[in-house]
């Protein structure tokens, strides 16, 4: 069985699945910043929802779903179409080509994510160990 | 969805002939003092004369150029307000003329921060024109800018597709004069994007052939190109083979061997062609059961026939170290006159700046930190990879 995406439970699991990651504790660990991850509604999800991901020196310290973007302070935010993001749980599309081809749009300081490849591909390797369950 | 970018490439004896009916009024060439003493800056300088263009020089591009150069080169910009930016030399002046041509354009950004994301609204001010002196950088037909940040005795993997030259001039008179040795350390680092670019997760269907025939060109043109200056038409297919090598990878990715030189070369001063050609047999071994075919696949490009799977990987591997042999590059960091105490002194930082280099995000392998270090440790005495 799989957790519900988009849903509090999936990004608690995914929140979970990188506390659970040496690969992550070590690449992450001078990492300070927070992350929103906005799903925007599409065909495919009529609804918008937005995600917070604190993280802190290679651990996350809180995962939730929050009602707004403006509910919870963080330095970085990263959205996409629901479609995108589900590519990119899916292991179809690799999120650092979805930034350059502008299916993600990123915000925040440009010159701090790019020092930290190595644990932002961890962190996608922690959304793939997601078991994901998607609408319809 | 991907993107294919590439400037308008004019290659060829007489190539640089191109300049002569250039539209514009001021250009600025970015190069180093070497392209000035050997005369190259002058005959770029006639070409441009012709086209009735003011020419200013910012020559002050050293070898792993650092950020507080770009600094320089764009304030210069900013005071001579060209049209055109010439990027005149081997990577390093081309990387900073890309990112001279950027800052100049957008003073906002800080260079650390160019990036392939969003937009950055080039050709308000100028244009680029790239002009290789070396066979093997391939950075006059990429977006790629790689900086050091001296402070930090790091690599910075730079960049957006925007940042592309307008025009790179691929004429093998401007490499002509390069010595040997240069010659086999900047046409290892050409075949190193052609692997690399085949064989990395980003590669694609239009990326492919680039890669393969660069592969291909440089098997079997190097060593002429190395062992006789003089012959002209090694010469001139290596010069080729770097340019369509860095369209190949450049519209792919490097991979791993890249981020091993990337991050020995700043802290040991290694040409970066020398560093990333080193570690390129050993991350094939690592790689080698990921995606044996397309090894197999250049192995026979190459002129080896074999049965594929891993072992033809592997046997990929030694002919690369074969060629290395034979153009006199070393195939292992002690050959390099690096000594075993100041290498393990910095091995940690070696292992962390390899494994938070932009290149390798597309490693056909993850390799954990214990792995990246012992592959280091097997380079410096250069037994091939087991694990």
């Amino acid at each position: 069985m799989g957790f519900k995406f988009p849903s509090d439970e999936w990004v608690k699991e995914f929140a979970r699945q990188i506390n659970a990651s040496k690969a992550y504790e070590e690449s992450g660990k001078d990492w300070e910043g927070d992350w929103l991850f906005i799903v925007e509604a599409d065909d495919a999800y009529p609804k918008t929802v937005y995600y917070f991901i604190g993280l802190s020196h290679g651990k996350s310290t809180d995962a939730a779903m929050i009602e707004s973007e403006s509910a919870r302070e963080a330095q970085y935010s990263m959205r996409g179409s629901f479609t995108t993001w589900r590519k990119t749980i899916e292991g179809k599309l690799d999120p650092i080509q979805g930034l350059m081809t502008r299916k993600f749009k990123l915000k925040g300081n440009l010159a701090k994510v790019l020092r930290y490849p190595k644990s932002a591909k961890e962190l996608v390797n922690c959304v793939g160990r997601v078991p994901t369950e998607f609408p319809g | 969805m991907w993107n294919f970018v590439s400037p308008r490439i004019v290659f060829g004896e007489g190539a640089l002939d191109v300049l002569d009916e250039l539209q514009g009024q001021r250009a600025l060439i970015v190069t180093d003092t070497n392209m000035v003493r050997i005369g190259l800056v002058d005959k770029v300088k006639k070409h441009l004369a012709k086209a009735g263009i003011d020419v200013h020089v910012f020559d002050q591009v050293e070898p792993d150029p650092s950020v507080q150069t770009a600094l320089q080169g764009a304030q210069m910009a900013r005071d001579v307000q060209p049209d055109w930016i010439v990027g005149l030399g081997g990577g390093s002046p081309m990387d900073i003329a890309k990112t001279v041509w950027v800052l100049y354009e957008r003073p906002d950004i800080e260079p650390a921060a160019i990036a392939p994301v969003g937009e950055l609204g080039l050709r308000k001010k100028a244009r680029l024109i790239t002009i290789p002196t070396t066979s093997g950088t391939g950075a006059e037909a990429t977006w790629g800018i790689v900086l050091t940040d001296t402070a930090e005795k790091r690599k910075m993997g730079l960049g957006h597709p925007e940042n592309i030259a307008d025009i790179a001039i691929v004429d093998p008179e401007m490499a002509a004069g390069m010595p040997s040795k240069l010659a086999a350390d900047t046409g290892l680092d050409a075949l190193v994007h052609a692997v690399e670019g085949y064989t990395c997760s980003w590669h694609t269907d239009l990326t492919d052939g680039l890669c393969l025939h660069a592969t291909r060109l440089v098997f079997k043109y190097l060593p002429r190109a190395v062992s006789n200056g003089q012959d002209m038409e090694a010469r001139e297919r290596m010069h080729n083979a770097a340019t369509c090598a860095g369209l190949g990878f450049g519209n792919a990715m490097a991979s791993m061997a890249h981020a091993m030189g990337h991050s020995l070369g700043s802290a040991f001063h290694i040409p970066h062609g020398r560093a990333v050609g080193l570690f390129l047999p050993y991350t094939i071994e690592f790689f080698s059961s990921q995606a044996p075919e397309r090894f197999a696949e250049l192995a026979a490009l190459a002129g080896y026939p074999n049965d594929g799977g891993e072992p033809a990987a592997r046997e990929f591997a030694r002919h690369i170290r074969d060629l290395c042999r034979q153009i006199g590059n070393p195939t292992t960091v002690s050959e390099m006159g690096i000594g075993r105490k100041d290498y393990e002194g910095q091995l940690d930082k070696l292992v962390d700046d390899a494994l938070n280099d932009t290149q390798m995000v597309t490693a056909l392998r993850a390799p954990s930190s214990e792995e990246t270090r012992q592959i280091f440790l097997y380079a410096y005495e250069g037994r091939p990879i087991d694990f």
